[in-house]
């Protein structure tokens, strides 16, 4: 059952990204992202990642949709006429394509619990966290005291982006209030 | 879209269920899924539709340019600064069994903490990028 909703949600995602790439109204393909996130976090939510679907949802859907439909506001709605031949970039697109889809190949199946990934630290967070953290949620428990330097590293990110930000388009719209 | 009754209607009832259930997604992480970063974006998604119904300036009545300024290092530095308070208590960076007699109190208090710094500067960058784009008119 859940391999006929998960390839129905890929299959939707494929469809969307196809009318991303084929629709010129701007608008329209914002539009087309927010779908497509909102199907990533269905798919997410198909594997079990409720977490990481909570964030796509929040983020990609509602988040960066409003960054870009602001864009759009002041860069207008209507594509460009491309000044290149599509030729070029969609050879390498596809080579790239084929060749990740071919690493792949030697993946794991999803969910092999002989998997790698499977066999480092996951077992110990797994069966130690209620004891050393006591937590129920073990995601939140390596998320924040696990791995908790990554975590100060991400907040970091988020940190220098929105200082970037300020940097860039804040200041110049302080010196039009002051003028 | 000041004018349009139906969306000014429905955003303000639907901006304090998002607020609230940010908080909800903030201080239940440790139970349900979520935590500090789910918690902060949804917390600036509840203010961007405020803005995006009665205009850029409403954000500047709850959170000015210097508060938010305050905010995004503060959430950094709480973060950081648990870990600093483990290191005084005796332990490694971070190591949050050191923040009280009982480690799993300590653990409980160390996430909370950090996750309430996750939020706090997480939120504060949202709604500065979008008040940052959103502010801006055509040149």
């Amino acid at each position: 059952m859940i391999e006929v909703v998960t390839v129905i949600l890929f299959g939707m995602l494929a469809v969307t990204a196809i009318a991303a790439i084929r629709l010129h109204d701007l608008f329209a393909v914002v539009m087309m992202f927010s779908i497509y996130s909102l199907l990533a976090a269905a798919v997410f939510v198909a594997m079990d990642a409720v977490d990481v679907a909570f964030t796509e949802a929040a983020v990609g859907v509602g988040i960066s949709t409003v960054l870009m439909l602001a864009t759009i506001g002041l860069v207008g709605r209507h594509e460009k006429r491309p000044t290149h031949r599509p030729g070029l970039p969609l050879a390498v697109v596809t080579l790239t394509g084929m060749v990740l889809v071919y690493g792949t190949l030697d993946m794991p199946r999803f969910g092999d619990p002989l998997a790698p990934i499977h066999q480092h630290v996951a077992p110990h967070y797994l069966q130690d966290s209620p004891v050393e953290i006591g937590i129920p949620n073990v995601v939140t428990g390596v998320l924040a005291s696990y791995r908790g330097y990554d975590t100060l590293g991400e907040l970091t990110v988020i940190f220098t982006a929105g200082i970037g930000v300020l940097a860039l388009l804040g200041i110049r719209r302080r010196k039009r209030d002051e003028s | 879209m000041k004018d349009n009754v139906v969306l000014r209607v429905v955003t303000k009832i639907i901006v304090p269920v998002i607020l609230v259930f940010s908080l909800y997604v903030q201080f239940h992480g440790d139970y349900g899924p979520g935590g500090g970063f789910q918690a902060g974006v949804i917390f600036a998604a509840g203010f961007i539709l405020y803005a995006l119904v009665f205009g850029v300036e409403a954000i500047d009545r709850v959170f000015s340019a210097a508060t938010l300024r305050i905010m995004t290092a503060l959430g950094l530095l709480l973060f950081a600064g648990v870990g600093f308070w483990s290191l005084i208590g005796g332990e490694r960076y971070l190591d949050y069994d050191a923040l009280a007699q009982e480690p799993l109190v300590g653990q409980h208090l160390g996430i909370f903490l950090v996750e309430l710094g996750v939020g706090i500067t997480v939120a504060a960058v949202m709604i500065t990028v979008f008040v940052a784009f959103a502010g801006r008119t055509p040149d």
